[in-house]
């Protein structure tokens, strides 16, 4: 994992399902990620793939991820070249499957968050700059169990590592 | 240590005594996946390459894309049984069944621990067992090292008393409750359901309450096993021993959270597009919504007692000109029942399509995809925007009885209250 991220805030509000993220009208592109990528969170921005500029965040209110268990929601996401989710709450197994395939998920209080602004963030320690309000932001604290995980990019490689 | 049902199950498969908030390695007794999440998962246990040879009993089920809609899903499905046969694993072909319904009818027991890729895995909770849903990357490590980590649930307790009146039922109860609690009212907790009430309930009313605790957020739904989940086995599986395991909460187990809720008060419930817990009793949504197909199925309810009483209320009548009636049994021995008791003959003769069973529409793969702008009233457990295939389309989810009451009408009607 990275120590420092960089990037926009795409604002999203609450209960972003799986459904929205990883719609299921595209299961058939399950076995093919990157044209699966091509559709992430389309059914709650329509216009995010075309936006989205590689290192981007993804930013939430209450219960991100809620709904099914497919890894694929996470999984995209961090193809589609996001560099960390915030949201305010998490859906249970979005929150494990995002940390599980390395992609860093910050519990946060993203009110003052808005569509756009800069963000500098420090994954590890919980710390999210807002460059563009000058607002500092603490997260709560990642299980060190769950850190462990990121830093070996991964539940897989965290495993074979330590098999 | 005084301890609820979950921490007991837990502290078993861990090997020392739990509480909730400790982080542990639990022993599985049962993993599973089916063909939307299976895929990733042997492409993850390929990877590790480590031989698939742990004492957890592993099960793929190809349920959701049943029979296949798609040749990429086709492709899948071989992969899954290519797989299956390389690692030993249980394999559940298409039209067998979803996999929540065939774990109840087959494989799991009391006091077990069950992991699974899919979210509703919480449904086997039901048999007073820990069972809970993970992604495909978990389950892989599940499944290729017998253990999985898990960070013990705290409770809330459902104290139950009454039971049902009139054509409420399990679906409404757990409707009403979601509805009470939030979408996110049961965030990493544990909901275990307690009291008279429960032991009112059958199993199959147990099953559809259990597998919606996820919709409250909550890692897993409990209920203590009793002579009624020993008769089920017993019934389902004449077979087996009866050597598991039934655990109970003690008297001074500690709970964040109590609730009581009588059964007898609840009526038929109704959630909106587009969350599950925009929920409304039927009679106070004001205006009519008319519908354009009904949808009785899925592992929430397409079981037998589903189709009873959906059953009941559309014997001898046709359903509305211009809507769809789709039953899709939850498993193929459910088909085999709900056709030796006439179910079907019932459901046809008023109109409706029977599909394979599996998740048909749920999902938006195969056997009832909605149209733009579309609305459905369906059994199943999910209204989110786009759930059953189509962006611009409404999921209202209601009780079997209600399902079928409405395709009547041709607009959400209890049942009853149909003319
Ligand atoms: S019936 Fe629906 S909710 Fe149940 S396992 Fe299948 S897709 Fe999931």
């Amino acid at each position: 994992m990275k120590n420092e991220l960089k990037g926009k805030v795409h604002r999203f509000g609450d209960n972003i399902s799986t459904d929205l993220i990883c719609p299921g009208k595209y299961f058939h592109l399950r076995s093919n990620i990157p044209e699966l990528a091509k559709h992430t969170l389309e059914d709650a921005d329509k216009d995010f793939i075309k936006k989205m500029e590689p290192g981007d965040f993804v930013v939430a209110a209450e219960n991100f991820g809620c709904g099914s268990s497919r890894e694929h929601a996470p999984i995209i996401i961090k193809e589609s070249g996001v560099s960390a989710i915030l949201a305010k709450s998490f859906a249970r197994i979005f929150f494990r499957n995002a940390i599980n395939i390395g992609l860093p998920v910050m519990e946060c209080d993203t009110d003052n968050l808005s569509e756009g602004d800069e963000l500098l963030i420090k994954p590890a320690e919980g710390l999210i700059k807002n460059i563009t309000s000058g607002e500092e932001i603490k997260a709560a604290p990642l299980m060190a169990e769950m850190l462990d995980i990121l830093n070996a990019g991964g539940l897989k490689e965290y495993v074979m590592k330590n098999k | 240590m005084e301890q609820n049902i979950t921490e007991k199950i837990i502290s078993a498969h861990a090997g020392k005594d739990v509480r909730a908030g400790d982080v542990v390695f639990v022993d599985v007794d049962w993993a599973l996946v089916q063909d939307g999440t299976g895929p990733l998962t042997m492409d993850v246990i390929n990877e590790m390459d480590k031989g698939v040879d742990m004492p957890s009993k592993k099960c793929i089920f190809l349920d959701h894309a049943s029979p296949s809609s798609k040749f990429e899903l086709s492709d899948s499905h071989n992969k899954l049984r290519e797989n299956a046969d390389k690692y030993g694993m249980d394999l559940n072909e298409v039209g067998y069944g979803i996999c929540h319904q065939v774990m109840a009818e087959e494989k799991v027991s009391p006091g077990q621990l069950v992991v699974g890729a899919d979210s509703h895995t919480c449904t086997a909770g039901a048999f007073g067992a820990f069972a809970s849903g993970f992604g495909s990357t978990d389950i892989a490590v599940a499944m290729a090292t017998g253990q999985i980590w898990i960070k013990v649930p705290s409770a809330i307790k459902v104290e139950l008393t009454g039971k049902f009146t009139g054509t409420a039922s399990a679906k409404d109860f757990i409707l009403y409750l979601i509805g009470k609690l939030s979408a996110m009212g049961a965030t990493y907790k544990t909901l275990e359901f307690t009291g008279e009430g429960v032991r009112n309930l059958s199993m199959e009313s147990r099953l559809t309450i259990c597998n919606m605790v996820i919709e409250a957020g909550a890692k897993n739904g409990i209920m203590e096993a009793d002579d009624k989940t020993a008769e089920y086995i017993k019934h389902e599986r004449p077979q087996q021993k009866k050597d598991y395991k039934i655990y109970k909460s003690d008297a001074g187990a500690e709970y964040e959270k109590e609730l009581t809720i009588n059964l007898s008060e609840i009526t038929p419930q109704a959630a909106l597009p587009h969350s599950v817990d925009n929920v409304k009793p039927v009679s106070e949504i004001d205006k009519k919504i008319d519908i354009d197909q009904a949808f009785i199925g899925t592992c929430t309810g397409g079981r037998m007692e589903d189709l009873r009483a959906a059953a009941e209320v559309v014997k001898g009548r046709k359903i509305k000109k211009g809507v769809r009636l789709i039953v899709t049994p939850a498993s193929a021995r459910i088909y085999k029942r709900a056709m030796k008791e006439g179910l079907l003959e019932i459901f046809m003769s008023a109109g409706a399509v029977i599909g394979t069973p599996g998740c048909g529409p749920c999902v938006g793969i195969q056997g009832g995809i909605l149209g733009t702008g579309e609305k459905c009233v369906s059994t199943a457990n999910r209204n989110f925007k786009g759930r059953m295939g189509c962006s611009d389309s409404y999921i209202y989810l209601a009780s079997p009885a209600t399902v079928a009451a409405s395709a009547l009408e041709g607009n959400i009607t209890a049942a009853g209250e149909e003319k």
